[in-house]
């Protein structure tokens, strides 16, 4: 690791400023990702802005059907909040998947969508949830907010607070990890709610996570593992790397498409 | 047996210090004054060093010295050897390339180490690393064995032209064409070894310290084998003098075969604290670990056999290519050649076998000995062959084995080795049992009921332990002799002391040595230390790998301790006024046969120490030694059986069951010859679906660098292993002991296989058998 200024936030207003007076400042939420990289010296940043002590970040409230987490929440505290266990019980299952029990109980969901890493598993659920991004300046809708690999919308030093959705009728997400990483090769969130079905894949597209419209039309006339069966995934649009070819992971998410339907009937 | 004698099931002795962290491994040494070091390495596969400018190194805070491979060579230091001469069969010697422990002229793989940077932290020493500028002109890179020996390959080292290092035959190229021609069926593959990396628990590391008062170097380091460390530290690298080297391997967190080999590290260190005069302290990082670490595997092979119309082999041909990496490393010109060739029987009686190996460099991190070493290359070989064969004849694949093995004992192959006994139908046997291999077809319609596959595979391997004897092996070519030592000390009240030769890094020696004194001497365990791995206290020893630790290292230790127990009955003898021949050893007391006179053990000892009232002549004190030489290798034998249920929409195997019946001949602790299996086993699952190294064939950047990429077996991967054992004892030590430390690892990759390809029905697949390799054969 290279030697960097450690900072620790108090409030979001604080780390806003601490960052505007960084050279070359990072956000730490979780640093599940920045730290392994920092100590594999591939990031270098001048300061390290810890969020991770700023309660406003933190907790997950339920009223109605509209669930807030805030930024700084944990994996392991989604996945074993009893209120998001019995409104989205796929959200609090994803969670539970992510990583190792080191990461659950270090990692956010912030961190996770702020870093938008292909092959990561809430940016699939937000997607397919329609979620809402809160920052501490506006609010963003999940369609707009990832833009690529690694890229949001996020502007510099800009700090998410929370994200909130409408809880679905139905939901699951199945995932096909890499065999090595276990990160997603390909993880499908489907849910199924008022505005109909959504299907959030990751860990396969070329440009991140996406919208599966095929398959949501194909699901909002019928329901069904077997509605998909005609509708097809695009090689061409798909990641290719040591794991898995762009064909296996266009079957993969097919495969787990599928599945997650299965499971969410 | 006695309660902790041979053959009982004792908790291991280290492992509470192993468990609670009380280890002591290089990296837990502190000497005052230590520095530590980074190395400076090669981003680039191939390249021309044209200067290195370390200036700004040198500003850098913190830094001592920057050392690079020009100094090196102003000190007279040596170039790194391979230990075993092959010839190729026109009689040529070997093409060995000049390795020198720091690139000089030029780097040949990713990772070359070029210098060395020594500062007060290792923080400081990693910035200033990467500080060091190298004038790198960047060259061709080949990775591929069979693209670097291809017309107009890129040329690694000046005297390997074409980067052949040898083109080497055994066998009758003559009888066995003939046999193929005149066969009623020929079974013919093509086979990928896949390269793999070790990946010991513990890094590699080496402290070295240069004493100028004494004029005097100690090396503490993680090595299977510290006195041939020296050996070869002393006599090629011109480190030091003999006498003034002291090894010194801790407490190894494994090896694998990765740490037998003597690598540029800990030379350089050692020479890097006499330029310096600070101690000099490297611990490799897992990323280094990755890139320089000696790797294993990486084969490419046809193997064609010939069946007369009986079903009964009559030849076999095999042609192989072997990848040594961009230099020759310790061993690595045997695995391919003695270690590989030599057991292509397998468990089978075959008259006529040739095989022609040709060995390659290429821009990668030398390739040698991994857990095995030549041995699972030759059993994949012949089992996928014996499976595919079985298959294209229609028959059972248990019965064509069984029909075609080995049954009558000392048994000559054609290809060297002499099997000095086995029972290979009783393992088969066992195995198919604890398989319920007649319930397979009952099961896998049950699979298919839930649209998965199900397939089933064996393999019935061989293998050769306890590496030796000295002279075959020299006249092989090996430059060592492979014999052990032992001395067996029994202290003044009786406790006792052995220093054995054989080094511990996992294997569990300090409880199962242990076994055998108790069994021999009817002590307890905790009276007896077992004491290895430093050149300063133990007499010179051949280390441990090859399975040879209990064949060679405890045979030693038997024979020591048959000279301890005449003493120790000359003594009693003469104490309880009897015939020495009446005296027995018992529960820690020295007894005459059918009287009530006993000698406790430890007075025996006392007795032997205060010298007041011992026989006429004899010399005062209790200490034997032996060096043991044995006839032949012993040979380990079992059958593996593997069942898989193969997800077709995801060519997800999922390994429902595996059963392992292994013939180590005698076995001390059941407990830990399990975990030998298990650990064995893991392995070889792990090259069959999960670990495969790969490199950028055009950049020649290693692309499995990590854990994100390169995959480790972890415990969800494995199945709850069924572990049988059959018996027969070998006759050529004096144990009867056979060696079970790499069994798992020769046996499991093809039974795997074998298994996955039957439940697709497409016999073409590649290890690592990875979901979306699978997935692709299934649509081929």
């Amino acid at each position: 690791m290279y030697k960097t200024n450690y900072h620790r936030a108090s409030s979001v207003e604080e780390a806003t400023s601490l960052m505007a007076g960084a050279d070359d400042g990072k956000l730490l939420a979780g640093g599940q990702t920045l730290i392994p990289t920092m100590k594999q010296r591939l990031a270098a940043p001048s300061d390290v802005v810890d969020l991770r002590h700023i309660a406003d970040l933190k907790g997950i409230s339920v009223a109605g059907n509209q669930v807030t987490i805030g930024a700084g929440t944990t994996h392991a505290d989604v996945a074993n909040s009893a209120e998001v266990r019995s409104v989205c019980p796929a959200l609090a299952d994803l969670a539970s998947h992510i990583g190792d029990p080191h990461v659950r109980n270090m990692g956010t969901i912030g961190g996770s969508i702020a870093n938008n890493d292909p092959a990561a598993d809430y940016p699939a659920a937000m997607v397919a949830l329609n979620a809402t991004v809160h920052t501490n300046s506006r609010q963003i809708g999940a369609a707009d907010f990832f833009t690529g690999l690694f890229e949001t919308a996020l502007n510099d030093g800009e700090i998410i607070t929370a994200v909130t959705f409408d809880a679905p009728e139905k939901a699951a997400y199945q995932k096909f990890p890499n065999p090595a990483s276990r990160y997603a090769m390909a993880g499908v969130f489907v849910a199924k709610g008022g505005g109909g079905v959504s299907v959030g894949v990751t860990g396969a597209g070329s440009d991140g996570v996406y919208r599966a419209s095929d398959m949501e039309a194909a699901l909002n006339t019928n329901f069904s593992s077997d509605a998909l069966d005609g509708t097809s995934v695009d090689p061409a649009d798909m990641l290719s790397d040591l794991h898995g070819s762009a064909e296996y992971r266009a079957n993969l998410v097919k495969v787990m498409a599928r599945r997650a339907v299965a499971a969410a009937s | 047996m006695g309660a902790e004698g041979i053959g009982a099931r004792v908790a291991r002795k280290e492992d509470k210090r192993f468990i609670t962290g009380k280890g002591r491994y290089t990296d837990d040494m502190v000497v005052p004054g230590m520095k530590h070091a980074m190395f400076v390495r090669s981003p680039h596969a191939h390249a021309k060093i044209n200067g290195i400018d370390k200036s700004a190194a040198l500003a850098m805070p913190g830094v001592i010295d920057v050392l690079d491979g020009k100094q090196l060579t102003e000190d007279q230091i040596g170039s790194l050897i391979c230990g075993w001469m092959i010839h190729s069969k026109d009689g040529s010697p070997m093409n060995m390339g000049n390795w020198r422990p720091l690139a000089e002229d030029a780097v040949r793989y990713v990772g070359d180490a070029v210098a060395i940077v020594v500062a007060d932290t290792k923080a400081q020493a990693r910035e200033a690393a990467e500080a060091v500028s190298v004038d790198y002109e960047e060259l061709p890179a080949v990775t591929d064995s069979m693209a670097a020996l291809a017309d107009g390959a890129p040329q690694i080292h000046p005297n390997a032209p074409g980067n052949q290092i040898y083109d080497w035959e055994i066998g009758d190229s003559g009888e066995v064409d003939a046999a193929l021609a005149s066969a009623a069926h020929v079974t013919e593959l093509n086979v990928v070894n896949n390269r793999l990396i070790p990946n010991a628990m513990e890094p590699r590391a080496a402290l070295g310290h240069y004493n100028a008062a004494e004029d005097h170097y100690t090396c503490w380091t993680t090595s299977q084998n510290p006195h041939v460390a020296r050996l070869v530290m002393s006599a090629f690298y011109n480190v030091a003098p003999e006498n003034k080297l002291r090894v010194i391997a801790p407490d190894v967190g494994g090896g694998f075969g990765s740490k037998i080999y003597i690598y540029p590290e800990e030379i350089v260190c050692l020479w890097a604290s006499k330029r310096t005069n600070v101690p000099v302290k490297w611990v490799a990082d897992r990323t280094e670990s990755f890139l320089s670490d000696a790797h294993g595997r990486d084969h490419v092979s046809n193997i064609k056999l010939a069946f007369d119309s009986d079903n009964r082999i009559t030849a076999m041909k095999v042609d192989t290519v072997a990848n040594l990496g961009a230099y020759m490393s310790l061993f690595s010109s045997s695995v391919p050649t003695y270690l590989y060739a030599t057991l292509l029987s397998g468990q089978y009686n075959i008259a006529n076998i040739h095989a022609n190996i040709r060995t390659a460099y290429t821009n990668t991190a030398p390739v040698d000995a991994y857990r095995g070493a030549g041995r699972p290359e030759a059993s994949f070989l012949v089992e996928r062959a014996m499976e595919t064969a079985a298959r294209e004849l229609g028959v059972n694949p248990a019965e064509l084995r069984r029909k075609n093995f080995i049954t009558e004992f000392p048994h000559q192959t054609p290809v060297i080795m002499t099997y000095d006994g086995g029972d290979y139908g009783a393992s088969l046997d066992a195995a198919m049992k604890a398989a319920d291999y007649d319930g397979f077809a009952a099961r896998k319609a049950q699979s298919a009921a839930s649209g998965k596959l199900r397939g089933i595979g064996m393999a019935c391997y061989i293998e050769a332990c306890g590496i030796a004897p000295s002279q075959a092996v020299g006249s092989l070519g090996a430059g060592v002799g492979l014999w052990e030592s032992a001395e067996v000390r029994v202290n003044a009240v009786g406790t006792i002391e052995v220093l054995t030769g054989s080094h511990s890094h996992g294997q569990g020696h300090e409880t199962t040595f242990a076994q055998l004194v108790a069994e021999r001497l009817g002590v307890g365990i905790d009276t007896v230390n077992i004491v290895h791995g430093d050149t300063d206290k133990v007499q010179m020893g051949m280390g441990t790998y090859g399975s040879r630790s209990g064949a060679v290292g405890m045979s030693a230790i038997s024979v020591a301790l048959d000279r301890v127990q005449a003493k120790a009955k000359k003594i009693a003898a003469h104490l309880l006024e009897a015939d020495e021949a009446d005296i027995v050893i018992e529960g820690g007391e020295l007894k005459v046969a059918g009287t009530d006179k006993t000698l406790p053990w430890f007075q025996m000892a006392l007795a032997a120490y205060t010298a007041h009232n011992l026989p006429e002549g004899m010399e005062p004190g209790l200490k034997e030694s032996a060096f043991f030489d044995p006839s032949n290798f012993s040979f380990p034998a079992g059958c593996h059986i593997c069942e898989v249920e193969v997800d077709p929409d995801t060519g997800v195997t999922e390994i429902t069951q595996f059963v392992a019946a292994d013939d180590f001949g005698t076995i001390i602790n059941p407990m830990i010859v399990d975990g030998q299996v298990h650990g064995g086993v893991t392995q070889g699952i792990g090259q069959a679906l999960l670990e495969g190294c790969v490199y950028d064939p055009g950049s020649g950047q290693l692309l499995t660098a990590s854990y994100m990429d390169y995959t480790m077996p972890r415990a969800d991967d494995l199945p709850s292993f069924t572990v049988e054992t059959t018996k027969t004892e070998s006759p050529s030590n004096p144990l009867g002991l056979k060696g079970c430390g790499e069994a798992g690892a020769i046996g499991s990759p093809p039974a795997v296989i074998n298994a996955i390809t039957d439940a697709i029905g497409n016999n073409d697949l590649a290890m690592p058998a990875t979901p979306q390799t699978v997935w692709s054969a299934m649509k081929a």
